[in-house]
């Protein structure tokens, strides 16, 4: 299967990049505007989040019901979310109708109205955004684990609390968006049916007389390692592990990619096996590599009845640690053919290449081709893994718990103030 | 892109539509049985059974079924709902003949008791996991308070009572009165040599014996009602409401699959203006669920227990006001537009149009093309619209609520 990766950066700073898929009748777009929630004063948490709800009530000549009506109009199933680094806003649609979408987002991007009349039920909805966080309990237990992880900022949610966009008024939102929305470092990303001179062309027109602006500020706080369990009157106990990994943007990170994909690539995985099919112990187990710009962390997560989560616990602690020991052969045979055939379904879909090859400009400044991933893919060996892995073996467990009761972690070597 | 079809001595039915232009190969055994099949003492047996179909066979171990799936880099995975259990897998089209042969095997299951009891742990788990998730438990209730004592109103999963007085004795007995291969399709789309497939079923399923399973199809008595479940721990109200709708064979579905898309769909809808754009819902839509013989409308709503009641009543005044206004030219013009966009979308998945094979052929349908169906939604007309507005009144219905309010009452 041909990949071509086709872009193009503006003097205005907003990079395009895309693949076509000439096999499909569709399309779809990823735009990446550096506006992420790490730029949230920490009393106006959930600031850019509430932005990218305002910036979709009213835009150009559109009112908020006739953006909504733009969109439906030319058949586009889009999305918006802000995360740490962007806001995201995400489109996937029959081809024809790329450039008609490109520009009801340019208006989104560049002349947002920000009408008075719709500031309180954009809030609202933002309360309602905080509020769904309440009742996910697995969710709220890896976003406790990250923000321990990685620190106040780069771990937080987007949602910001009740009180802090209690607080947030129209100039703040105006003031947010007058900061952090700017071409420079802004990715169009598109893939699907497209014509990539058409499409430059086309972008360039509706974003040219877009300024760049000086990159803000960026914070940090330290991370707060350690074991913490929330309480709470639940049938399960949902425990959640961290410890540190690659970044994508690292040399090691096919290692140690690799190395999970061992762990909880399958259903003949390490942790499916020992966890679920030997002892039954949950339903739902897994560790992925979760990744920032300039560092990465492994996730794990199971969720189990009270009774049984110490021993699910012991187990998954037991085959972390042992992965110091490194893999074998026939499981990273199964590895590279999971992951070379994975790549291939991924091109069946405009809406997930757009969003990988936004994924990949925004980490790397370029996109790393099916041919370069498969050669990457290839090169591991059994050796490459095992000396990543003995010099970087799964340890310095952060842990959060919740359910009814705290488990026990010195039996693990796990001191509960961390390791 | 070619339509195929076959059907072996013993009765089992081979779909596909192969596409020598796809780079994947997605396969998918479709069987008619499911949590409407069952009796209260089996109540379960159907979703433990998809579970233990995994679990190995007299040619395979548990672990081996997982280590070829794996192999063969499959995306793989099974459900069970009311009426069918679909087992199913993607492939990269070289491994056709090898996870044919594969899924072919485990379809004949051993039931070892080792593997059983292991297992019974992992639905009782399954269980507890969706007693935390919402709706906790607020959806099986549902159906069981609107079909009554109709088998659709039976649970897929069970309780933990019942999974745990199943045996490997009744679950075989169950399988040797659904599993008869007049009762199960195989599906394949995307790159698919056919005379092989043809030929490798035979080879595999065609000694599978056939026998005549039985199933009752008469309508449902739908029940209206308000049901309030107390669930102090969670954040939420959750509002769940059922209304009857079509069956899968009734034409007037496809009509009334773009009225839930008028009144229900997650941007653009009815109750999307009322509740979404509006803030005073986290979530809120509508869909179809139909069945052989029955069929249902439920509109879900989740919001804050404080304005649960409110939302209820402005929910009734919404569906009156349809009922008494309808719906306009533009607002079936603008689902239509999508629902032509979503099908193209659809249409690119391997997997997806293996699955709209083999569902068509669950629901007794015959098979269409995706220009055929994109075709009859467009045909739909605001006549055709009004007409299944008045067919499944949405203001009668069942109401489950759940969540930490106590004294929600059904809106005048």
């Amino acid at each position: 299967m041909e990949q071509q990766i086709f872009h193009h950066t503006y003097e205005n700073g907003i990079t395009l990049v895309a693949q076509p898929m000439p096999w499909l009748e569709s399309a779809a777009f990823s735009i990446a505007v550096p506006a992420g929630c790490r730029y949230d004063a920490l009393s106006q948490r959930g600031i850019a989040n509430f932005v990218c709800e305002m910036v979709q009530r009213g835009c150009g000549d559109l009112n908020s019901r006739e953006f909504i009506e733009a969109l439906e109009s030319l058949g586009v199933d889009y999305s918006s979310s802000a995360s740490l680094y962007n806001t995201n806003f995400g489109g996937a649609m029959q081809a024809a109708q790329l450039h008609e979408a490109l520009r009801v987002y340019a208006d989104v991007l560049q002349r947002p109205s920000f009408p008075k009349d719709q500031l309180e039920d954009g809030r609202l909805v933002c309360f309602q955004e905080i509020a769904a966080l309440g009742d996910d309990l697995a969710q709220r237990a890896l976003q406790k684990l990250r923000t321990n992880f990685y620190g106040s900022i780069e771990g937080r949610n987007c949602e910001g609390s009740l009180e802090t966009v209690q607080s947030i008024t129209l100039d703040d939102i105006e003031n947010f968006y007058e900061q952090h929305y700017r071409p420079n470092g802004l990715i169009i990303a598109c893939a699907g049916k497209l014509d990539f001179d058409s499409l430059q062309a086309h972008v360039g027109e509706l974003f040219q007389d877009w300024q760049a602006k000086p990159d803000p500020i960026v914070s940090t706080e330290p991370a707060n390692h350690g074991v913490e369990h929330i309480e709470h009157e639940s049938e399960q106990t949902h425990i959640a592990i961290a410890y540190p990994g690659v970044a994508y943007s690292h040399e090691n990170y096919y290692l140690n990619r690799g190395a999970i994909g061992v762990l909880s690539g399958g259903m003949s995985s390490r942790l499916f096996t020992e966890v679920r099919e030997k002892r039954g112990l949950c339903y739902t187990v897994f560790a992925s590599c979760h990744t920032l710009k300039d560092k990465g962390a492994v996730l794990c997560y199971s969720g189990t009845t009270n009774e049984r989560a110490q021993e699910t616990l012991d187990v998954i602690i037991e085959e972390l640690q042992k992965m110091a020991q490194g893999i074998k052969e026939d499981e990273l045979r199964r590895l590279k053919v999971q992951v070379k055939s994975g790549m291939v379904m991924q091109q069946e879909s405009c809406r997930g290449r757009a969003g990988s090859i936004a994924g990949d400009w925004f980490h790397l400044g370029r996109v790393r081709t099916l041919d370069e991933v498969n050669e990457k893919i290839n090169e591991l060996t059994v050796e490459s893994i095992n000396e990543y892995l003995a010099a970087n073996p799964p340890q310095s467990f952060d842990i959060v718990t919740l359910g009814p009761q705290p488990l026990e972690f010195e039996a693990n070597g796990i001191s509960a103030t961390q390791a | 892109m070619e339509y195929r079809q076959h059907r072996l001595k013993n009765g089992l039915n081979i779909l596909a539509e192969c596409n020598p232009q796809a780079y994947t190969s997605a396969f998918g055994f479709f069987v008619r049985t499911g949590a409407r099949d069952e009796t209260s003492e089996i109540s379960g047996v159907s979703h433990f059974l998809e579970h233990m179909v995994f679990k190995g066979t007299p040619n395979r171990s548990a672990a081996q079924v997982n280590l070829e799936l794996d192999e063969m880099g499959s995306s793989s995975n099974a459900r069970t709902g009311e009426e069918s259990t679909i087992y199913h897998a993607a492939v990269l089209p070289e491994f056709q003949g090898q996870v044919v042969e594969l899924l072919s095997d485990i379809m004949r299951p051993s039931l070892r008791v080792d593997d059983f009891e292991t297992e019974k742990q992992v639905i009782i788990e399954e269980i507890k996991m969706y007693d935390d998730q919402p709706p906790y438990g607020g959806y099986e209730r549902m159906m069981s308070e609107f079909f009554g004592k109709h088998p659709l109103g039976q649970s897929v999963l069970g309780t933990v009572d019942s999974v745990s007085g199943l045996t490997p004795e009744s679950m075989m007995s169950y399988f040797k009165e659904r599993y008869s291969p007049s009762n199960i399709c195989f599906a394949g789309a995307g790159k698919i040599d056919f005379d092989k497939l043809v030929e490798d079923l035979d080879k595999h399923c065609g000694q599978w014996t056939p026998f005549s399973p039985e199933r009752s199809t008469n309508t449902a008595d739908y029940q209206t009602g308000f049901v309030s479940m107390h669930k102090p721990n969670s954040h939420q109200q959750y509002i769940l409401q059922m209304a009857a709708g079509p069956s899968s064979a009734q034409e007037i579905r496809f009509a009334t699959a773009v009225l839930c898309s008028i009144i229900g769909d997650d941007s653009g809808s009815r109750l999307y203006w009322e509740f979404l754009d509006s803030g005073l819902a986290e979530s809120a839509g509508m869909g179809g669920y139909d069945y052989q013989g029955s069929g249902a409308v439920m509109t879900f709503i989740c919001c804050s227990p404080e304005q649960a009641q409110e939302n209820l009543g402005r929910l009734a005044k919404l569906q009156q006001s349809i009922r008494k206004e309808g719906i306009t030219q533009k607002e079936l013009n603008l689902a239509k537009r999508k629902i032509a966009s979503h099908i193209v979308l659809a249409s690119e998945r391997t997997n997806s149009r293996m699955f709209s094979i083999g569902s068509q052929w669950l629901s007794e349908e015959s098979f269409k093309t995706v220009a055929e169906i994109a075709a009859i939604y467009e045909s739909v007309t605001l006549d055709q619209i009004h007409e299944a507005l008045a067919a499944f009144p949405l203001d009668q219905n069942m109401t489950v609520t759940v969540g930490p309010c106590e004294n929600l009452v059904a809106p005048n």
